[in-house]
């Protein structure tokens, strides 16, 4: 199969769209210029949520943000989802679509969480396969993103020499989270530095800004707060060294009123226009 | 260890907490083998309580909880997308609570609702297409939305006054047990209670498919003249509310 295009380049800035702000979106010109949605929530038959999605895209370009994809799992990708999510794409012709470097699904179990992969090379070439069949199955190449981990692993490599050589493989872009950096950093005690240092610039396309909260023993991905200073400067010296990329504030929990979040996305791109000074 | 026995015993910690497969995974780390269970859980009760607030509110939220852990313990999740699974939470309820079809029947209300919501969507008959139909062969196409079971108890009455956040009346058994249809026109769910012959001419015009099926069940029930009159009546109301979204050849027209 000859190679698929690479994920087009964008520097806009975006939220994602949840519920609560649909009538924002609907009603008034919001200042954005992209949306991102989860793929999952409108990869159904009808109804109200895809004759939203298809309103909204009227407005503003589109990301597919999945969650399900399971691009770790041994037993390989499900077609029916493949199914679902292209007919999804092909009709709302997104801007990416990505999911997570994750697992969620063995033979006919599916946690819908985003569980850990080891950094070994088996799981390497398992990611590879699956994203292969995935980019193949969609006719595009996707993005993929670094998650959130509370457990890790013994590998053969870290997590961004992981990522690096996944997207070199595969051609894929990378999904940047830079919260997820953040935690997992503090989780497990490595330099966030020396990651954002280690992901290959040319292949990332998007960046996540997000809230977390203190547990007991670990940093927790939960969505439901600001972002913090600690992320802010962390996003700070990502974009020193990538340049100008696509930007959003992700937000699943405790959704505040829209003007909040888009107070937020002025600081993204205030500090961006900063670095890029 | 290997990718496939990493995710085996992930499974085995998430769905039953397996010690040993928890030391095999993460030896003296256990703090963040919590952190996954407890997202595990919390995310399909979360989802359960998301699907089902209306029989939440009817038995109590911790009547609730017992059932929603109850579910997770018999049926771990298995399809692509975690709105999927209340699908079979009715199966639990009707284990927990095997003698209140009130519970059973509300649960039912709402799961329908879930799958109209984002069923396929469909358009209302064109009246003007209606001339030319041949009745006597006639197929009946039913909006995919639909969904049709039988009702013993005033559940749709404890699921109306909880969604609009009034106080439920108590459950009591019908006089004489009925139907609940479910189905969305256009965007909007609608339900509503059928009387017992209405539901028989439903099921059967949906078992069969054809016009001249329920005319002969109505002229066997009603003689031919009334028959003929409830069949035409029943039709006319089934597509103006858009419970019947076609009308498609028999196969003698296709025959021809």
């Amino acid at each position: 199969m000859p190679a698929l295009p690479s994920p087009p380049r964008f520097s806009g800035f975006g939220l994602g769209l949840r519920r609560e702000h649909y009538q924002d979106f609907l009603g008034t010109r919001v200042p954005v210029d992209f949306v991102e949605v989860i793929s999952e929530n409108f990869m159904i038959d009808g109804g109200q949520p895809r004759h939203i999605l298809r309103q909204v895209r009227e407005r503003h370009p589109v990301i597919l943000h999945g969650v399900s994809m399971s691009i770790g799992s041994h037993d390989g990708l499900r077609p029916d989802y493949l199914r679902r999510l292209k007919a999804l794409a092909d009709e709302i012709e997104p801007l990416y679509v990505s999911d997570h470097l994750s697992w969620s699904r063995i033979g006919d179990f599916s946690s819908h969480d985003l569980l850990p992969l080891p950094y070994t090379l088996e799981a390497l070439d398992t990611v590879c396969d699956n994203i292969d069949m995935a980019q193949e199955a969609l006719g595009r190449s996707m993005l993929f993103e670094n998650p959130s981990s509370y457990l890790g692993f013994e590998g053969d490599m870290s997590e961004w020499e992981f990522l690096a050589q996944m997207a070199r493989r595969t051609g894929c872009g990378l999904l940047l989270d830079v919260n997820n950096v953040y935690v997992s950093a503090g989780n497990h005690g490595f330099d966030p530095h020396a990651f954002l240092d280690g992901i290959p610039a040319e292949h990332v396309r998007q960046i996540h800004l997000a809230g977390h909260s203190q547990g007991k023993e670990l940093l927790i991905d939960t969505h439901d707060q600001p972002v913090t200073d600690g992320v802010w400067a962390l996003y700070a010296y990502a974009v020193a060294r990538l340049g100008p990329v696509a930007t959003m504030i992700e937000r699943d929990a405790d959704i505040p009123p829209l003007a909040e979040l888009l107070a937020e996305l002025d600081m993204a791109r205030g500090l961006a226009l900063k670095e890029a000074a | 260890m290997s990718l496939l026995a990493l995710q085996s015993d992930f499974r085995s910690w998430l769905t039953g907490a397996s010690g040993d497969a928890g030391r095999r995974l993460a030896g003296a780390c256990d703090a963040g083998l919590r952190v996954y269970q407890n997202n595990y859980r919390a995310q399909l009760v979360g989802c359960l309580e998301q699907t089902f607030p209306c029989l939440r509110a009817f038995v109590g939220p911790d009547a609730f909880l017992r059932a929603a852990v109850s579910h997770i313990d018999r049926r771990p999740p298995s399809a692509w997308t975690l709105d999927a699974y209340g699908e079979r939470f009715g199966e639990t309820l009707v284990a927990l609570y095997p003698d209140n079809p009130d519970v059973h029947e509300l649960a039912w209300i709402e799961w329908a609702m879930n799958t109209a919501f984002v069923a396929h969507d469909s358009l209302p008959l064109d009246a003007a297409t209606l001339g030319a139909v041949e009745w006597d062969s006639a197929r009946l196409l039913f909006a995919p939305s639909l969904r049709l079971a039988p009702l013993t108890t005033n559940a749709v009455d404890i699921w109306s006054a909880l969604n609009e956040g009034r106080e439920a009346p108590e459950a009591r058994m019908l006089e004489q047990a009925g139907a609940m249809l479910v189905w969305r026109p256009a965007l909007l769910v609608r339900i509503r209670v059928l009387d017992r012959a209405t539901h028989e001419a439903l099921s059967h015009a949906r078992q069969h498919g054809r016009f001249d099926m329920l005319c002969a069940l109505l002229v066997e029930r009603l003689g031919e003249q009334a028959g003929v009159a409830e069949a035409g009546a029943l039709l006319a109301d089934w597509i103006g509310s858009e419970v019947v979204v076609g009308l498609a050849p028999g196969e003698d027209d296709h025959a021809s």
